[in-house]
């Protein structure tokens, strides 16, 4: 990976000229590397945004550990998609420090750099390239260097049409390999998309309503696949579907206005008044 | 299989080569045949008119490649690339203007129109352009640069589809403005004419004219084979993908700007090259071809022809412009009526062209 230089910048500020800088640090850091050895894998801090004057995040403050699997639920309009945006730096917050591992400040990098630190997205609604057959999809989408130059000649090497034949076994897509993309059923594309983040080979997962439109089998292999990826990778899960949260949820974020009101264990948030308060019921 | 004959079957397969090549045998055997060797007034002699004329359509299907490679393929609808094949021409016609040497109406050594406006040397701009090599490099570098450091701003800040469109209409009408005055240096609204010699030789001769014939035909095979390369690779794919979901790509780990800034000034190169051998050819340039209307035009054969396929660009380039010289000589007030008409009734009917159509027709069968 090519270090970049603003993962740096926080380093090189802060201590003072006359230390040799391995005398700082009790570990090396690497650039482009995400440093996890705190036990965190994302941080946010105090994240604010507004969209004239409508606050989409107050002060939220959010830690995700290595290797978790940590469910986001709320209301509509709680925040949950704007955090997911700040975090893949398609917004940029108003106030607040937002960290991928120790080093790696997300608010001075360009999508494109988030993704190559090691943060994959899945969206709301599946935006898979439709144009492009499904093994074209995950090619695209595959680890590689993905500068122009190494682009024009790149060629596929035996391992990585291995790596995504598997992909696509996985996703149970491999029947449908070089079926262009727009012609798969929702669900597929779901899980198209959720491929195109694995080769992407992310420690950090983001998925925004990964199961929104799946049918009841696809939903419960959907969580098993997450359930099988905590641990190696960290997962975000944003649903709307409780039955599946309370399916895989470790612990629970309730988010709320912007902010969050509550975090635990699945039975503890549930019994919160504040939460029973912000569902009213539901 | 060797390595060159997979990289051959990845852009063409058999069918495609022999096409091709049937193509380059007509261009560069049988038409120079029927133009030099066939005498004048034989019923198979080719005439110096279609020489002509069939060698202004292939600059414009090099025009049309480059245009389909930004739009048809990255998505980015240009509607200045007008501006980028003329300055490729201005290029071009420094280099023969100071070919004419002393024969002009003044026999002066400065060109017609620097006599006229009494000026006695070179300004700046004419620097070193009697060198063909100089004139060469700057047909490249001019439209290339300017594209980049246009495409980086516009591209960065993103700016997208039709703000785009609209800034690049503005940016080759500022630019006929800029070239109307006689003060940039570039003979005002007459622009550049009465070309004599190219390289030394004469340039009315038909041999000369074939040779020119000759080398846009190759440039327009050249053109082909490199886009064709350009959208069968892994940058291709990337292309499109950013064409039709570019938050997509960039979530990826794809930065877009780069790729888009490739693309586009790849295709302002080409279009400079279309300009350079378009000049000697038609014999003249001047500021009416960046105006906005000609930029418009190049984006209608693209859409007649089928975005998004490259034959679909030389098919455009071909059926529009060869209707063009038809109805401006039997029906010269209604041309402009045809191809608005043409252009609405593509859009309606042919979203994916004459390419388009003959594919389903194709499937059909």
């Amino acid at each position: 990976m090519k270090p970049s230089e603003p993962l740096l910048l926080r380093q090189v500020a802060a201590p003072g000229p006359e230390q040799e800088p391995a005398a700082r640090y009790t570990h090396p850091v690497v650039p482009g590397e995400v440093d996890l050895s705190h036990g965190a894998i994302l941080y946010l801090e105090d994240i604010s945004v507004s969209f004239d004057g409508f606050r989409a995040l107050n002060r939220l403050s959010l830690m995700i550990e290595v290797g978790e699997l940590r469910c986001v639920i709320g209301p509509n309009g709680a925040g949950k998609t704007t955090m997911m945006d700040v975090v893949t730096g398609r917004t940029r917050p108003d106030s607040g420090t937002c960290y991928f591992g120790q080093t790696i400040d997300l608010t001075r990098l360009t999508e494109a750099e988030i993704a190559h630190a090691g943060i994959g997205r899945k969206f709301q609604k599946p935006t898979i390239f439709e144009h492009h057959t499904a093994f074209e999809n995950l090619e695209l989408a595959m680890k590689a260097d993905k500068r122009v130059r190494r682009t024009l000649f790149a060629r596929l090497a035996g391992e990585e049409r291995d790596r995504i034949a598997e992909t696509l076994q996985l996703i149970r897509l491999a029947e449908s390999a070089d079926r262009v993309a727009g012609l798969l059923s929702h669900g597929q594309k779901q899980w198209l998309e959720i491929g195109m983040l694995l080769v992407q080979e992310p420690k950090l997962l983001l998925l925004d309503e990964p199961v929104a439109g799946m049918s009841d089998e696809e939903t419960e292999r959907t969580g098993e696949l997450f359930l099988a990826l905590a641990g190696s990778h960290s997962l975000v899960v944003v649903e709307h579907d409780m039955a599946f949260i309370e399916r895989i949820a470790r612990k629970v974020t309730v988010l709320h206005e912007g902010a969050v009101i509550a975090e635990g264990p699945m039975a503890q948030v549930q019994n919160d008044p504040k939460v029973v308060e912000v569902y009213l019921g539901r | 299989m060797g390595p060159i004959a997979t990289a051959l079957s990845r852009l063409y397969g058999t069918r495609g080569w022999i096409v091709l090549g049937a193509f380059a045998v007509a261009l560069f055997v049988v038409l120079p045949l029927l133009s030099l060797a066939v005498p004048a007034g034989h019923p198979l002699h080719l005439s110096q008119y279609w020489v002509t004329l069939a060698g202004k359509i292939m600059c414009y299907a090099i025009v049309a490649l480059a245009m389909d490679l930004v739009w048809g393929y990255a998505g980015i609808l240009s509607l200045g690339h007008g501006l980028f094949f003329a300055l490729g021409g201005y290029a071009m016609g420094m280099y023969l203007m100071r070919q004419i040497g002393r024969e002009g109406q003044y026999q002066a050594d400065l060109p017609d129109f620097m006599v006229f406006l009494d000026w006695k040397a070179y300004p700046w701009q004419w620097w070193n352009t009697d060198q063909f090599w100089w004139a060469a490099l700057l047909v490249v570098l001019v439209p290339g640069l300017l594209a980049f450091v246009f495409g980086y701003f516009a591209f960065r800040s993103r700016v997208k589809g039709v703000y785009f469109s609209i800034i690049t209409q503005a940016l080759t009408f500022a630019a006929m403005l800029l070239f109307f005055r006689n003060a940039t240096g570039f003979g005002g609204n007459n622009g550049f004419t009465d070309f004599k010699r190219i390289l030394g030789f004469a340039i009315t001769t038909p041999e000369t004219r074939m040779a020119l014939f000759a080398a846009t035909g190759a440039a327009l095979i050249g053109t082909l084979l490199v886009g064709r390369w350009l959208v069968t690779s892994k940058f291709g794919r990337v292309m499109m993908a950013i064409r039709d979901a570019e938050q997509r790509v960039a979530f990826c780990g794809y930065n877009t700007v780069h790729y888009k800034l490739f693309i586009w000034t790849l295709s302002a190169v080409l279009c400079g090259i279309a300009g350079a051998l378009y000049v000697p050819q038609v014999g003249i340039i001047n500021p009416s071809e960046m105006s906005p209307a000609n930029s418009i035009e190049i984006a209608i054969w693209v859409a007649v022809g089928g975005r998004g396929t490259l034959t679909g660009a030389i098919v455009g380039a071909g059926l529009v412009n060869g209707a063009k010289s038809f109805f401006t000589q039997a029906f010269p007030e209604y041309w402009l009526y045809v191809l608005g008409l043409l252009f609405i009734l593509v859009t309606l009917f042919m979203p994916q062209g004459v390419v388009g159509v003959v594919r389903r027709w194709r499937t059909r069968t």
